[in-house]
């Protein structure tokens, strides 16, 4: 019998429609891929803010797989830590590949994390009825801090040693406790060996599975309830004959073939970064830390990684200890309380009064300006600056009740726009 | 009897199991969360370490670990102790009344024997190493600078006491070990009960 090519596909589709049947009956497969791709229907008019996302699934599962390649050659004790992360930059083929993608995708999931979350912070996306879906991501970045401390430790170099020993000595703050809670983190009275095992734990293990699942519960979270767009409108309200919105596009094939472009042009300038600059000049990877970690001499200058900053630099401007460390903590947590501090009922930037716009204008400089004071020496100008955008920054916050409820709002459209 | 369910008997069953399931597992968890304690081997290597200090002259340091911090052991000269009394006015806690110190310490000069002072080198800020800096108004210090400690982190300066300058953000005086002298020149850092 003659065989032609179209036979041959024509019987591998049957077998493949067989065998998607089978699994069907017995784990809901084409149930799952049709409530969130192909029938998960998402505005239509979304712009490049909503590519951030997908951008950060994308750095996670960067950071787990060049994660998994680092431990097969990593050491997590003080006498092997340092050299065996030059033995992966030096002797393991693609090893500085490997950690040079892992380092700067550190810096690039806390860049794309917080566009991620000014998005949200421009359309309202934190608003009714997704308050949930905030918390859980407001969870995510908490434990993204937490991978990103106790990440930082691991290279054993001198500026990981006394970064570590600053922001766990910050426990030390609390009354009573603080020093046995501080005993407690270390698993000793100093960052040693032994605290380097339990943040490599951490760091490997514990985070990672939480993160991972929290960002489950995130998107279950949103598809439950359907995504925000940039005129802040529900566009489940206006629907076809056919059940879907009239604004709503299949989040597959239209919006994944757009974040494709999206990602292409991420790995663009994420690749420039990782061959080109992987330190950036000292910002994702810091001098001090090329010097292996010295229990007995403090680098001249201490500052974090640039994603910390602002609210290093929050702690820095306080004179009294304890209540650095209380301001740090609420300028850390504040966030969480957004989708009840903002009492407009529009949600949208576009139709929102201009008392927000200067407030939310407010809020992106002080936060840019902390920053960078974090990363700077300590001086008397640069303190009295930090005090005046510490108090700005509160300000946007706490004052966000009174604004927005005297807000003069636009009126809102029925259609999505543009 | 009816076929109709309690429900407020069930709502009390539901309860109690709850609470009970809950009081077993926090139970459960203190193996766990004590395993995070530093181990017996920790505390073993961080037992009190016996320093000879014969050869530590007049002005000058010596640098000894004790449980991953630097202890500065200082020498001071009459000239040193007499400036400790002349600058008290620039402190913040002259009389160690808000640091930390064993009991049978001095409150002003800070150690027991007043010429050697025995003083970690942690500062109480963030716990940055602070630097020696003796000499007395060094051009980038100031004139005001009487010899002490300076920390590099956030610019914290103590006196030759390790007391903590007012306005600066280091909370208290750099923290004295327990210590003991086993012999005049033997010092015994991390108990001041001697040698048990």
């Amino acid at each position: 019998m003659l065989t032609t090519s179209s036979d041959v596909m024509d019987r591998l589709g049957r077998n493949l429609s067989a065998l998607t049947v089978w699994i069907d009956d017995r784990f809901p497969m084409t149930k799952l891929l049709k409530e969130h791709a192909t029938e998960y229907y998402a505005s239509k008019n979304f712009n490049f803010w909503y590519g951030f996302g997908v951008l950060a699934s994308v750095v996670l599962v960067l950071q787990l797989v060049t994660g998994i390649l680092l431990t097969m050659n990593y050491k997590p004790s003080s006498a092997e830590a340092f050299a065996s992360v030059e033995y992966i930059m030096r002797d393991v083929d693609w090893g500085w590949l490997i950690r040079y993608l892992h380092s700067t995708g550190a810096s690039a999931f806390f860049i794309v994390v917080y566009l991620h979350m000014y998005r949200a912070m421009l359309y309202g996306s934190y608003k009714k009825p997704r308050e949930l879906i905030w918390l859980i991501g407001m969870a995510i970045y908490f434990c993204m801090m937490a991978e990103g401390f106790f990440g930082y430790l691991l290279p054993w170099g001198n500026m990981s040693y006394w970064g570590a020993q600053v922001i766990v000595s910050l426990f030390g703050a609390v009354p009573v406790v603080g020093e046995g809670l501080a005993e407690w983190i270390r698993g000793d009275f100093y960052i040693s060996d032994i605290t380097l095992n339990r943040f490599f734990a951490f760091h490997v293990i514990a985070v990672p599975l939480m993160l991972l699942m929290l960002v489950v519960v995130h998107i279950m979270a949103l598809h439950e309830v359907g995504s925000n767009n940039p005129d802040g409108i529900e566009i489940k309200k206006l629907k076809g004959a056919d059940g879907v919105p009239l604004d709503g596009v299949a989040f597959h094939p239209y919006h994944t073939s757009k974040d494709l472009v999206i990602i292409l042009v991420f790995a663009i300038a994420f690749s420039a970064v990782v061959f080109f600059a992987p330190s950036l000049g000292g910002y994702f990877l810091e001098h001090a830390n090329f010097d292996p970690a010295n229990v007995l001499q403090t680098p001249e200058h201490i500052a974090p990684v640039w994603y910390f900053t602002p609210f290093y630099a929050i702690l820095r401007a306080v004179p009294n200890k304890l209540i650095g460390v209380i301001l740090m903590g609420l300028a850390v947590m504040l966030p969480v309380f957004l989708p009840w501090l903002d009492r407009c009922k529009v949600r949208s930037i576009r139709y929102r009064g201009w008392s927000y716009t200067l407030a939310l204008s407010v809020f992106v400089v002080s936060f840019l300006v902390l920053g960078y004071l974090g990363l700077q020496p300590v001086s008397d100008l640069y303190t009295q600056l930090a005090r005046v955008f510490t108090f700005t920054y509160f300000a946007y916050f706490i004052l966000m009740p009174f604004y927005t409820s005297w807000e003069k709002t636009k009126p809102v459209p029925e259609r999505v726009t543009k | 009897m009816t076929d109709k369910a309690d429900l407020s008997r069930r709502h009390f069953l539901t309860a109690a199991t709850a609470v009970t399931g809950g009081v077993g597992l926090v139970a459960a968890t203190v193996p766990f969360v004590a395993s995070f304690r530093p181990s017996a081997r920790a505390q073993a290597l961080g037992a009190p370490v016996e320093v000879d200090i014969s050869k530590v002259e007049p002005g000058a340091l010596l640098r000894v670990e004790w449980r991953g911090r630097v202890i500065m052991i200082v020498h001071r000269t009459a000239e040193m102790l007499g400036q400790l009394v002349t600058i008290e006015d620039d402190l913040a806690d002259p009389t160690s009344v808000e640091s930390e110190q064993p009991s049978n310490v001095d409150a002003r000069h800070r150690s027991l024997r007043p010429e050697i002072l025995v003083v970690e080198g942690v500062c109480t800020h963030l716990g940055c190493v602070p630097t020696p800096r003796f000499e007395v108004a060094p051009a980038d210090l100031g004139p005001d600078w009487h010899g002490g400690f300076y920390c590099p982190c956030h610019g914290s300066k103590f006196d030759l006491a390790g007391r903590v300058y007012s306005g600066f953000p280091a909370p208290t005086n750099l923290r004295v070990p327990p210590y003991s002298f086993v012999t005049e020149d033997v010092v015994l850092i991390g108990t001041d009960l001697g040698v048990t």
